[in-house]
């Protein structure tokens, strides 16, 4: 003891070097928010380095287990699919024909001509009689929304009277109930964003949100998306509600659409005029 | 004899560190070159102080530069650093019981010697200041950089002092 106290006395320069050194360097790190953070960082780097490699040796440890798992996993999928290859020889084959049933076929059509900013706008389509189209066919927008029916038709071309058109009545409905209403442009707002879905019926309820989608009673296939609502009430002076609605079609950027040509349109023409009006 | 070595060291530390603190420390250039003339004090305590008083006051040095410099601890712990290179290099180059002069200063210890020993300190000094500044070992070129030449003005500004304030003794 009375030797280890010499020792220390014969050298304090270097133990009080150590103190004071440690002191320092406590303050430095304590003290100091950069300092502090880089020791933090390194050293939780290493703690962090020393559970991966334990992490890596547990898993040696439980290799034999895993095994086993694996093993019996193989064993039940092999079966399953020994059952799925094997042909059931007994069973009827059933071929679905989707095409002789097929009621819509979908023409894309570049716009040559585009108008947004009248009150009535007509957008004009390099496709024309001799392509199929006739008056009266929807045309749709190519990822979603719809852009308007065709109007007049030429050889090579034809003309679409677009939804921002203030003769444009197509029926819609709302998603979730399949409430009918009727989609209407310019009749206050002359936002190309923006139209109005009216003659919903009193009882209905619509929220800011609801989709919109075509209810198929018009030229339109049933179900394509038109917009959402972000006004549910607007005030009009019939029994009916109506909402404002953001259109999901871009007219402004509009490039392809779609022709809809529908292949029992000629058939539900024909069979509707045997009704005579007022009978 | 005491209380004038006290005074005038008392004299000499408000002197440097307001000259550090208030002068210098805005000087630099390209943030390369600092000088840190303070340590000055240090070198030239006298050759009976005790260890312990030796630290202590190194330490107290440096958390009075800390407080200006708002870097806490740093400067104190590479005071602490010069004060183990004074020590030891003091304990190997002389013989203890020989020593007869009141400091190791330019006057009494002739240039050699003093510049050697001003050398070593300050470039100790200088490297655990601008380490535990940087706290990286990724920059450690330009750390290297800016402790040499920040080495190299504060002992040009050492020796020019020490030159000022040259007293020719009789040796």
């Amino acid at each position: 003891m009375r030797n280890l106290w010499i020792f220390i006395s014969r050298y304090n320069a270097f133990f009080l070097f150590i103190i004071f050194f440690i002191i320092g360097i406590y303050l430095t790190v304590k003290n100091n928010a950069y300092q502090r953070s880089v020791t933090l960082n390194s050293s939780n780097e290493i703690v962090g380095t020393a559970y991966e490699r334990l992490n890596v040796f547990k898993r040696y440890l439980n290799l034999g287990m895993v095994n086993d798992s694996l093993a019996a996993e193989n064993a039940r999928l092999k079966t399953s699919l020994l059952s799925l290859t094997t042909v059931d020889t007994s069973k009827d084959v059933k071929v679905i024909d989707t095409l002789t049933n097929q009621q819509y076929t979908y023409l894309a059509a570049k716009v040559v001509k585009n108008s947004i900013t009248l009150r009535n706008n007509v957008m004009t389509i390099n496709k024309g009689s001799l392509d199929g189209i006739k008056a009266g066919m929807a045309v749709i927008a190519p990822q979603r929304g719809i852009v308007g029916l065709v109007r007049d038709v030429s050889e090579h071309l034809a003309t679409i009277q677009s939804l921002l058109h203030k003769d444009t009545r197509i029926s819609v409905s709302l998603k979730k109930n399949n409430a009918l209403g009727s989609l209407v442009w310019g009749d206050g707002n002359f936002d190309i964003r923006k139209a109005l879905i009216k003659e919903v019926p009193n009882h209905i309820k619509m929220n800011v949100g609801d989709s919109i989608i075509t209810s198929g009673f018009g030229s339109f296939p049933a179900g394509i998306l038109v917009g959402r609502i972000i006004k549910p009430k607007v005030a009009t002076n019939d029994n009916f509600l109506s909402g404002e609605l953001n259109l999901f079609t871009d007219f402004s950027t509009l490039q392809y659409v779609y022709v809809v040509k529908d292949k029992r349109a000629e058939e539900q023409k024909a069979l509707e005029s045997l009704i005579k009006p007022n009978e | 004899m005491n209380s004038r070595i006290i005074i005038v060291n008392i004299i000499r530390w408000v002197l440097l560190l307001f000259v550090q603190v208030f002068l210098l420390k805005n000087m630099g250039f390209y943030d390369l070159s600092t000088p840190f003339i303070y340590v000055l004090f240090l070198l030239l305590l006298p050759f009976g102080i005790p260890n312990i008083l030796l630290y202590a006051l190194a330490f107290a040095t440096g958390l009075t530069l800390d407080a200006f410099y708002d870097t806490m601890g740093v400067h104190a712990t590479a005071c602490i650093v010069l004060s183990f290179v004074r020590i030891s290099f003091i304990s190997i180059s002389l013989n203890r019981d020989a020593i007869d002069d009141p400091e190791p200063s330019l006057s009494y210890m002739g240039f050699q010697w003093f510049s050697l020993y001003a050398f070593l300190c300050v470039i100790a000094h200088h490297l655990v200041l601008f380490f535990l500044e940087t706290f990286k070992v990724t920059e450690i070129g330009y750390t290297l950089m800016r402790c040499g030449l920040s080495c190299i003005f504060t002992l040009l500004i050492i020796l020019l002092v020490e030159f000022i304030f040259y007293k020719r003794t009789s040796r």
